[in-house]
């Protein structure tokens, strides 16, 4: 399994917005567990998903140049569930910009129904700790790895859907 | 209300929303790390929070410089700040109560000089110079 909270990205307008969806599935395997009998997603992995989606519209108004970890949610709301068959849609938008780290103001929705809103704050690891900017190698870190090909899933998205 | 007031007021409102601490907590003497629990990363929220409500940009170190205690700075001698290191923090932070500081140089004292007051004074001096 791989840390991809996101499936593909439905909106993207550099530095200003970003919109993600999610598809919650029976498959995975945590929702076996969370809960018996009562099937919904962790509001950990919401949280993380919107992060993704809000960690990439961030990352992308810099062309990438910073490592953008999470670094502090001053605000989340749960206002209901999401479950197997569910498509959330996570909403970011991108209220600060600096040297130094960002800050997101994001919604969940499946459908018309609210499931969650939270901020979130994000810091530019390489700008707070120089050190940290020499041990980690850009190249090996989550962005360019492995979380930039959730973009390529829109491009064969369109393709497929431009077929049919 | 005076300007004065204003700005403590929305000072104290910027520390209860990033911090979630109570109104009470937030005297105008209470230190960030020290009273109200703020960590490192609280400080980029804070900023985000003064540029959004006072309509200002604060560039970094300005509000909160770092590495004030960085043992390469040359400014602090067995755990005391130095003469030298005091008067590098007057020019630094002058918004800062850098007198109490020097009655007691700690290293571990520094951070006791983010305050709410010296916060309400930065602003104050950033909102005159707009």
């Amino acid at each position: 399994m791989r840390w991809f909270w996101v499936d593909r990205f439905v909106e993207f307008k550099s530095g200003v917005s970003a919109t993600s969806i999610k598809n919650v599935s029976l498959a995975e395997e945590h929702l076996h567990d969370h809960f018996p009998g009562f099937a919904v997603m962790p509001g950990s992995l919401i949280l993380e998903g919107l992060a993704q989606t809000g960690g990439i519209l961030l990352g992308e108004k810099n062309n990438f140049d910073h490592i953008v970890v999470l670094a502090k949610v001053p605000k989340i709301k749960y206002h209901s569930y999401a479950c197997p068959g569910d498509q959330l849609r996570y909403h970011t938008e991108l209220v600060e910009s600096s040297h130094e780290g960002g800050r997101v103001a994001c919604t969940a929705h499946v459908g018309e129904r609210l499931v969650a809103e939270a901020e979130i704050i994000f810091a530019h690891l390489d700008s707070m700790d120089e050190s940290m900017s020499q041990s980690i190698d850009q190249k090996n870190f989550v962005f360019e790895m492995g979380l930039m090909s959730i973009l390529d899933v829109d491009a064969i998205s369109q393709a497929v859907n431009s077929d049919s | 209300m005076s300007s004065e007031e204003e700005i403590l007021s929305k000072v104290q409102e910027t520390l209860i929303d990033a911090l979630g601490v109570d109104d009470d907590e937030v005297s105008p003497e209470a230190t960030l790390v020290g009273d109200l629990g703020a960590e490192s990363i609280d400080f980029l929220d804070i900023v985000f929070r003064l540029e959004k409500t006072f309509d200002v940009k604060i560039p970094r170190g300005e509000l909160f410089p770092e590495g004030l205690a960085a043992a390469d700075s040359g400014f602090i001698e067995d755990g005391v700040v130095t003469a030298a290191g005091l008067d590098e923090l007057r020019t630094r932070i002058p918004h800062a109560d850098i007198d109490k500081l020097a009655a007691d140089p700690k290293v571990e004292n520094i951070q006791d000089l983010f305050t709410v007051e010296m916060m309400c004074k930065f602003m104050s001096n950033k909102l005159a110079s707009k």
